[in-house]
């Protein structure tokens, strides 16, 4: 919890939000939590009345063509883990954008602080490969439990079947 | 005997799984362990929980909903919701179509409410670009999701009653709905799929004597809810059979993420057209229908009754259509009318670009949610300043509310277990994506 000060005191503190870098994407709140604080920043979130974990899904930035637009202090890594939560109280939302690194690809699971996460850890899991530590079932939800791969990763190809026209002659 | 209470609270402080006091109700099994357990000998009185198989082609699993059930007699003890029998990649398949290509990939998501599915798409792309759609464009979309949300619910009421033994009831909601599908023939040209709502506006103004075939459907329809009244809501079997049934608290409700009609059967009034107003859902009125016991009963009461709201929110329509441009005046964005290809050379120019390359959307990231039928649909968007989305993610409220399935059938009758899965309304087509 100690490491962002330095940086910060380099470049000076930009705005801040339950202790991570915030910044403003058209009109949402984004922070971007570090991935070991993650499971810290959740449970702040929590306190704070946001109840509701709406949306958990990923990105891969491998073939990303536009420079990243991360803040200073955050370390661009290959996924981001994108997690909106709400507080239906106080009518507003809160977007995390979490970077994952490619050669270890983990961190904690939300289900004991938002038990809704449940699927969306799964599909994010079963689609890019993020594992998520503390999953009471991190299995497969879309793709069948023996598949190979993940397909939302760029480089997963989309693959193709050759059209058999009717009469046309065969490749050979 | 009971499955509740068995496992350790939660490690993680502030941890909320002591609110879902029926979690050991969901089914943790891998398909391998599954068939092992088939071939074990069964090992004397005390073994008596079964594993049955609950579709994938099941008439009242909404398509290929596949549940694996723990069995006990006819109670069930544990269950698991199996998805991914219709999974076909939309996510992957929308990154390699140009943003106007779009919401003819995502209308087929939630083929029950499909222009919900484009509204959510297409607002994301506008707050990407910075553009605002003209009035007359926000107002049609209004009267086209507001009929939408009516058809679907009235599938809702067709697929309930069948599934629940009045099968004249399947009979009556198609017919109903079939009228509003054949208003959206006559205004996109299909009953569903439309890929009516793009983004920039909508595809086409809406056509002569449209006026009038929404207050054909303003009339005809009413006096059908009375019906559905008298068929269902008043009948003491139908409130036998759902009463008490797939009771559901706040609590677990918010703890598990579940929105929509799911949400509100608990007594929580969270409406995304009230609380985070989105078209001109603010100059029109309506109320947010809440249950109070949480149970399918209510979730039945609220969709019938959100019928009438919607047409309610229709009539108002109907008044405050204001005259103008049905999509947004950028020539970067909006095809050129046909007339001007034949006349401006950089009409022609503009129209073979949008057509073969697409328009260039500014790189960022943007999340935009709307209120389906099902619950909050949103869509979030990253683009790269390419023409094709870098990823596209569609946060389905059907996916999200299947995982309060095992928590409402925990200890309940398997026959219950068929209202229960009719009362949350999945739509496959959105949870496999």
């Amino acid at each position: 919890m100690s490491e962002p000060a330095t940086s910060e005191a380099e470049i000076g503190p930009g705005p801040m939000a339950f202790g991570c870098p915030r910044t403003d994407s058209l009109g949402d709140v984004v922070i971007h939590p570090d991935r070991e604080r993650w499971q810290a920043v959740a449970t702040e979130l929590l306190a704070d009345g946001f109840t509701m974990c709406i949306d958990l899904t990923a990105v891969d930035y491998l073939t990303y063509a536009a420079p990243r637009a991360l803040p200073a202090g955050v370390q661009p890594e290959r996924f981001e883990v994108v997690a909106s939560f709400m507080n239906q109280e106080r009518r507003e939302r809160v977007r995390a954008r979490i970077q994952v690194p490619a050669d270890d690809p983990r961190m904690a699971s939300l289900y004991e602080l938002f038990p809704g996460s449940d699927f969306m850890e799964r599909e994010v899991f079963d689609m890019f490969g993020v594992v998520f530590e503390g999953h009471p079932d991190l299995s497969r939800i879309l793709m069948p439990e023996t598949w190979e791969g993940h397909p939302l990763r760029k480089d997963y190809g989309i693959g193709s079947i050759p059209v058999q026209f009717k009469g046309a002659p065969g490749p050979r | 005997m009971t499955v509740t209470d068995s496992a350790s609270t939660s490690s993680v402080p502030g941890g909320r799984l002591g609110l879902l006091p029926r979690r050991d109700a969901v089914l943790r099994m891998s398909e391998v362990r599954a068939a092992e357990l088939a071939d074990s000998p069964i090992e004397g009185e005390n073994d008596q929980t079964m594993l049955v198989n609950m579709g994938p082609q099941h008439p009242s699993t909404h398509g290929v909903l596949r549940l694996m059930l723990e069995m006990d007699g006819e109670t069930i003890r544990r269950s698991k919701p199996v998805i991914g029998y219709l999974h076909t990649g939309m996510e992957k398949t929308g990154e390699s179509l140009t943003f106007l290509q779009g919401p003819t990939n995502v209308t087929r998501m939630d083929y029950a409410s499909p222009l919900f599915t484009e509204l959510a798409f297409s607002m994301a792309t506008e707050r990407l670009l910075g553009i605002e759609v003209p009035e007359r464009a926000v107002w049609i979309r209004m009267l086209m999701t507001e009929l939408n949300r009516v058809s679907s619910h009235l599938l809702f009421m067709a697929t309930n009653g069948m599934d629940l033994g009045a099968v004249s009831m399947m009979i009556y909601g198609w017919r109903e709905r079939e009228e509003v599908l054949r208003f959206f023939e006559i205004v996109t040209g299909l009953r569903m799929n439309h890929n009516y709502i793009r983004p920039g506006g909508v595809a086409a103004d809406l056509p002569d004597g449209w006026r009038g075939e929404v207050e054909r459907l303003l009339t005809m329809i009413p006096p059908r809810l009375e019906e559905y009244d008298v068929l269902m809501t008043g009948q003491p079997i139908w409130r036998g059979r759902l009463q008490g049934v797939g009771v559901f608290s706040a609590e677990e409700a918010l703890a598990l993420s579940a929105t929509g009609p799911v949400l509100r059967s608990t007594g929580i009034p969270w409406d995304l057209r009230r609380d985070e107003p989105y078209l001109a859902y603010d100059q029109v009125e309506f109320d947010v229908v809440v249950g109070s016991y949480g149970d399918a009963f209510d979730r039945y009461a609220i969709r019938l009754n959100e019928i009438r709201e919607s047409l309610r929110i229709i009539e108002q329509i109907l008044d405050k259509m204001p005259k103008g441009d049905y999509r947004v005046g950028d020539a970067k964005v909006t095809p050129p009318p046909r007339a001007r290809i034949d006349e401006s050379m950089e009409a022609l120019i503009h129209h073979f670009k949008i057509f073969t390359e697409g328009f260039k959307v500014p790189a960022g990231e943007a999340y935009a949610a709307v209120e389906s039928p099902r619950g909050e649909l949103g869509c979030y968007l990253v683009s790269d300043g390419s023409p094709k989305p870098y990823r596209m993610h569609i946060r389905g409220p059907s996916f999200v509310n299947l995982q309060s399935l095992p928590h409402m059938m925990a200890n309940g009758m398997l026959a219950d277990g068929v209202a229960i899965i009719s009362s949350v309304d999945p739509i496959m087509g959105e949870v496999d994506r």
